[in-house]
């Protein structure tokens, strides 16, 4: 399992549009994801529904964590993802 | 087979009927007989579907709304929401059951994050209907998109609805419920869409009917005769050439002017009123500055607003009412106390003088946008009642910079004494809708009494009569600021009863433009004495379409056949 922790790029946090594109790519991942807010417990990040329950602003620190699949190459895709501002 | 109901503008439309399905009663929670391994496969099977089908409406809509289609179709298959309906079934729950269930949970938890969330709950909602529609295999509610031009049967649309639906495929409305001022019928009239609303017999019109949504006069035809659909198809026609006519000046057929201005609500349809006609604003609504506010704007915030709004009609005249609040518009820093009947309350102009600051800085803004721009700007009050008020607020106005101060007859006190009233104040607006709620005693806003709401009643018309009279007496200008001045053959008769302009929505100037040029003054006040002479308000327009009849050369546009 690989993780790592980045600050979200969007200026809307992650609802929406960037909650969708972003649970859309861990759900077509092949590995198993989760994302937690900073303090927060891990939750599936190919569930929207558990996504924007978390109420993830723009700034926040989320830490998200890969298993299985191409690790690597996943995690970095979806800390590209989180990073960018999808709300221009 | 005709249904009668109330047209909202004066359009023709013909197409087949779309019926809005209803929404869903709240599944029964009874335990289910098939065992929770098979209701899960109906959940899974139901979910995948809605979740194609919403999938497929995104890519056909494009744009914002496939993101959000494509959003709510990934919540119809969220992990966690069927972790959720599994563990309901497990309990023995029906598949219906248990998806209306785990919805319902995270819809609520999403409704208490407030805000962006909550407006996202009301997504979770649709798909929760879709899923326990297509397992009950009953239509979907919600608004439908069949992918061709189709008339709209709904009970009422609520706001929700009419964002998501496709205007460009709308040929016409009809709902159940709902009066003239109800929610379709606003947009129906901003959106020049035709509509009739209040048609209750509409309820047994069907899926692919084919109709005649005749707002003219009314009236909603099922499967008409091929007679009848060439004769709406050359109302549709000679409609159309109306609007793509030369945009001249209101006036009546002898050459008397009668000014053809624009209700607006903010500065934002001023160009387009003006492309349509309008030779400048009667009746300029200020609320848009202060809702949403806790505190009444700034003066210079006003000002910069004002200045704007005057700066689109140099030249002409724009009538502007000064914050209007109360009643169906409380605000919070002018309206505190909560009252019994808030229409009969203290808004308009009794508001205004409770908090008299906010109108005087309003007065202030006003003034100070008039001299920086070339518009002719003239300030009324709304809900006046009294002599005193209108000297109380004309003052104010002199005091102020305000040059010319007048008033807006919406009570039948205003009306019943115009003669002094107008002694007092530079000009008098009418406010049918208003004047018209207060005359019969009718709640504008309520559906069950929107058969009262009819400025044709002659107990209307009396008091504008009255109005008109006090006007040309004391030779001040008396306009008309309702929806009544919309209504193409209204119009004439209110002309005939002395208003001197008329300020209607801008979709509207083209079809009372045509109206107005086919009658002499002597028509007009011919038609205006054989409304005022009926009895009630349909028997007042039947005798005025008679009237009208016999004065113009061609038939006036919309005959009842």
């Amino acid at each position: 399992m690989v993780e790592r922790t980045v600050r979200v790029g969007s200026s809307h946090g992650l609802h929406a549009r960037p909650a969708k594109l972003f649970t859309q790519a861990a759900a077509s991942s092949g590995s198993t994801v989760t994302i937690a807010k900073a303090g927060g417990t891990p939750v599936n990040a190919a569930s929207i529904l558990a996504v924007i329950a978390q109420g993830i602003d723009h700034g926040d620190e989320v830490t998200v964590a890969v298993d299985g699949g191409d690790e690597q190459r996943v995690l970095d895709e979806l800390v590209e993802l989180l990073s960018t501002d999808h709300d221009e | 087979m005709e249904f009668r109901g109330t047209g909202i503008g004066q359009g023709v439309a013909v197409g087949p009927v779309v019926r809005m399905a209803e929404r869903l009663p709240e599944p029964v929670d009874r335990p289910s007989h098939l065992d929770p391994a098979r209701e899960e496969e109906r959940a899974r099977a139901s979910l995948s579907v809605v979740a194609g089908e919403l999938q497929r409406m995104g890519a056909q809509a494009g744009g914002a709304a496939q993101d959000v289609l494509e959003a709510q179709a990934m919540m119809a298959e969220d992990p966690t929401l069927v972790d959720d309906i599994v563990k309901r079934l497990a309990d023995g729950k029906t598949a219906e059951r248990a998806v209306f269930e785990a919805f319902a949970s995270f819809r609520d938890m999403l409704a208490a994050m407030g805000g962006y969330m909550g407006e996202r709950a009301a997504d979770l909602d649709d798909v929760s209907q879709r899923v326990v529609a297509h397992l009950l295999k009953v239509p979907a509610p919600g608004v439908p998109n069949p992918g061709h031009p189709f008339v709209l049967v709904a009970r009422d649309l609520a706001p929700a609805d009419t964002a998501l639906l496709d205007l460009g495929q709308v040929l016409g409305l009809v709902t159940i419920d709902g009066g003239p001022t109800s929610h379709t019928a606003i947009l129906a009239r901003e959106k020049s869409i035709v509509a009739v609303v209040g048609a209750a017999d509409a309820a047994t019109l069907a899926d692919g009917d084919t109709v005649i949504v005749d707002a003219a006069n009314d009236l909603v035809v099922q499967d008409p005769t091929p007679e009848q659909i060439a004769e709406a198809r050359e109302r549709i026609a000679e409609r159309a050439a109306r609007a793509a006519a030369p945009v001249t000046p209101g006036a009546l057929a002898d050459g008397t002017p009668v000014p053809l201005l624009a209700n607006l609500g903010s500065a934002d349809g001023a160009e387009e009123a003006a492309r349509l006609g309008a030779e400048g604003v009667g009746l300029f609504r200020t609320e848009f500055l202060f809702l949403d506010a806790n505190t009444a704007p700034s003066v210079t915030e006003q000002q910069a607003q004002y200045t704007r709004m005057l700066s689109a009609f140099p030249g002409r005249k724009v009538v502007v009412r000064v914050l209007d609040a109360g009643a169906d518009k409380p605000l919070s820093f002018l309206n505190d106390a909560p009252e019994e009947n808030p229409a009969l309350g203290l808004r308009g102009i009794r508001a205004l003088r409770h908090s008299e600051v906010i109108l005087r800085e309003q007065l202030t803004a006003l003034a100070a946008a008039d001299a920086a721009t070339e518009a002719d700007l003239w300030v009324m009050a709304p809900m006046i009642a009294t002599v005193e008020e209108t000297r109380y607020f004309t003052n104010l106005c002199r005091e102020l910079g305000i040059k010319v101060a007048g008033v807006m007859v919406e009570t039948p006190s205003a009306a019943l004494i115009a003669d002094h009233i107008l002694k007092v104040a530079d000009f008098a607006s009418i406010g049918t809708n208003d004047l018209t709620q207060y005359t019969m005693a009718a709640d504008r806003l309520l559906g069950t009494v929107a058969n009262l709401q009819d400025a044709w009643h002659p107990a209307v018309l009396r008091l504008v009569a009255q109005v008109g009279e006090a006007g040309r007496v004391d030779g001040r200008p008396v306009g008309i600021c309702g929806e009544a001045a919309a209504d193409p053959l209204l119009a004439v008769v209110l002309v005939g009863l002395g208003a001197t302009s008329l300020s209607m929505s801008p979709s509207a100037l083209a079809d009372v433009r045509a109206s107005l040029a086919r009658h002499t003054r002597e028509d007009a006040e011919r038609i205006a004495r054989a409304a005022l002479a009926a009895e009630g308000a349909a028997e007042a327009k039947q005798a005025a379409q008679e009237a009208a009849a016999a004065s113009a050369p061609t038939p006036t546009g919309t005959p009842v056949p």
